[in-house]
């Protein structure tokens, strides 16, 4: 039993007792988390996912700073109750550019992972400034001012290239362009060729209708982009994971 | 201090703090046989379930569990249960649906479904529409783009003015304010109110006749009456799609509309979009609520 009288000198010493403690937690924590970086089933290879363009990313800040997250997560889980109401089950990719990502672990409202594309931008405007005037009974309220908060789009290189260094693969051109693409997104009648190579799918619209690029644009911009990248026609994802 | 008389026999650890010794008991037997089994179940899950990473790949487990593999087992189940009704939906001729009853009751009752879950935003949860949008009510017999069941589905599938599918329902009615002078707009309003039974002023509506004549009636009509074909509302019924109080009217008149419909079918939305069996159902709903042709 001599090798177990070596515990005495761990029970007896704090400052031994914590360093040999966290030394387990570690092993732990190596085990279970460190192969998730290697192994081929748990990096699933997506076509189509690409960084959000000046104007969605804008969007997604506010959708931050609204705290939407609170109530609405981004998370399709693999259920079938779940795939019937919202669509296709969420793929670890599809977030990939999140930072953080917003899946959300709480539902006061409905998922919106795939809210790209199910509604028209009118009805964003409409039910972001009076949720009640088109769901009756919905407990939302109401986001009416983001129409008056105009942006300008000064900062938005800045938040790309921050992007840029947790790791978001934002090329020059694309943060040299920062401002333009930002712009011309929420300008229907601009030339938005460009934007469109580099951030393909992008939804061009001035979504409130009134001049400028309002807090709102952005906004739905993002909403309208939501789980819309990857194209399930194509791509089929291994039902073994 | 003595030790209590009742342990005589059991020993000590030789701990003592103060004169007062620890115990050594034995742990209880249930609790041990109780650990001694979870050890055992955990080896086991470890085995049945995907668990132990290796070089490219973690193992699998013996039971062969995946979560995307339960879904689809638990839709494939779902269809089975439905005894391939989504699937006979999907193929039949919605025109011959009420020949076949039984189908008809299911395609209604799947269609409520989807519509609530996917309609109801906009239409409403009673579909009775809602004019803060201009998002038409489709209880009454007043339709945009056709009432029979076929452009119902035909709508649902491609949606309205939107740039998903190339079939989607086209029009755009220009803004008359960048066209017409204040005076005609007013005119053309009160023509309007006029044909549409509402109270106005009639010299301002003869007046409002011409300006119709002139600028209105290619989609309109001539006696406003509206046309399917490029989705034009009849404008002399009291049904309104964005409101039809003189203030309403003006603002139509003087902007314009643009009401988008999103393409339902999957065909043009992979990841959230409706199946085949899922457009039939929605259709064979709607246009059972009571103003289908």
């Amino acid at each position: 039993m001599a090798f177990l009288d070596y515990h005495k000198s761990l029970e007896r010493n704090a400052t031994l007792l914590l360093g040999g403690s966290l030394f387990v937690v570690l092993i732990g924590g190596i085990v279970e988390i460190a192969p998730l970086f290697y192994l081929e089933n748990t990096i699933e290879k997506v076509e189509g996912v690409r960084p959000y363009s000046p104007l969605e990313l804008e969007g997604r800040e506010i959708y931050l700073r609204e705290g939407c997250y609170v109530c609405h997560s981004q998370m399709i889980r693999p259920m079938r109750d779940e795939v019937e109401r919202y669509g296709h089950y969420s793929l670890a990719a599809e977030s990939m550019y999140d930072h953080p990502f917003q899946w959300g672990s709480k539902r006061t409202g409905p998922d919106l992972a795939r809210v790209g594309g199910r509604y028209s931008d009118a009805w964003h405007v409409q039910h972001l400034s009076d949720p009640q005037s088109v769901v009756p009974e919905s407990i939302m309220p109401p986001y009416a001012f983001l129409k008056d908060n105009l942006l300008d789009g000064e900062q938005i290189a800045d938040l790309m290239e921050t992007n840029r260094i947790v790791g978001v693969p934002y090329t020059d051109d694309q943060i040299a362009q920062a401002r333009a693409d930002f712009n011309v997104q929420a300008d229907p009648n601009g030339d938005y060729d460009a934007l469109l190579e580099r951030y393909p799918g992008a939804h061009v619209a001035n979504s409130d209708g009134l001049p400028g690029v309002s807090e709102m644009d952005a906004l739905v911009a993002y909403l309208q982009v939501l789980g819309t990248m990857v194209d399930f026609s194509t791509f089929t994802p291994d039902a073994s994971r | 201090m003595t030790r209590n008389d009742k342990t005589p026999t059991v020993q000590t650890t030789g701990h003592e703090w103060d004169g007062i010794e620890e115990l050594n008991n034995p742990l209880p037997r249930w609790w041990l046989w109780v650990f001694y089994a979870t050890i055992v179940w955990g080896i086991w899950y470890t085995i049945a379930y995907p668990a132990w990473p290796m070089i490219s790949g973690a193992t699998a487990g013996y039971l062969g569990f995946s979560t995307r593999g339960d879904v689809a087992t638990d839709i494939a189940a779902a269809e089975e249960a439905r005894s391939g009704l989504m699937e006979k939906l999907a193929a039949v001729d919605l025109t011959q649906l009420p020949q076949d009853p039984d189908l008809q009751a299911f395609a209604v009752s799947a269609g409520a479904s989807v519509f609530r879950a996917n309609c109801a935003q906009c239409h409403g949860a009673g579909a009775a529409g809602n004019m803060s949008g201009g998002f038409p009510n489709l209880l009454d017999d007043d339709w945009l783009w056709g009432g029979s069941i076929t452009d119902v589905a035909a709508t649902v599938t491609n949606g309205v003015r939107n740039d998903s599918s190339p079939d989607a329902r086209w029009s755009q009615m220009p803004a008359f304010g960048e066209m017409l002078e204040p005076a005609d707009i007013d005119a053309v309003v009160n023509h309007v109110l006029a044909i549409s039974g509402q109270e106005h002023d009639a010299a301002l509506a003869e007046k409002g006749a011409q300006v119709f004549a002139d600028n209105c009636t290619g989609c309109h009509g001539e006696d406003g009456h509206g046309m399917r074909e490029v989705g034009a509302p009849n404008l002399t019924d009291a049904v309104w799609l964005y409101g039809g109080t003189p203030e309403k009217l003006k603002e139509t008149v003087t902007y314009a509309r643009f009401g988008i419909m999103p393409a339902w079918s999957e065909q043009f939305r992979p990841a959230n979009g409706l199946s085949q069996a899922e457009i039939n159902a929605v259709a064979a709903y709607v246009h059972g609520l009571g103003g289908g042709e």
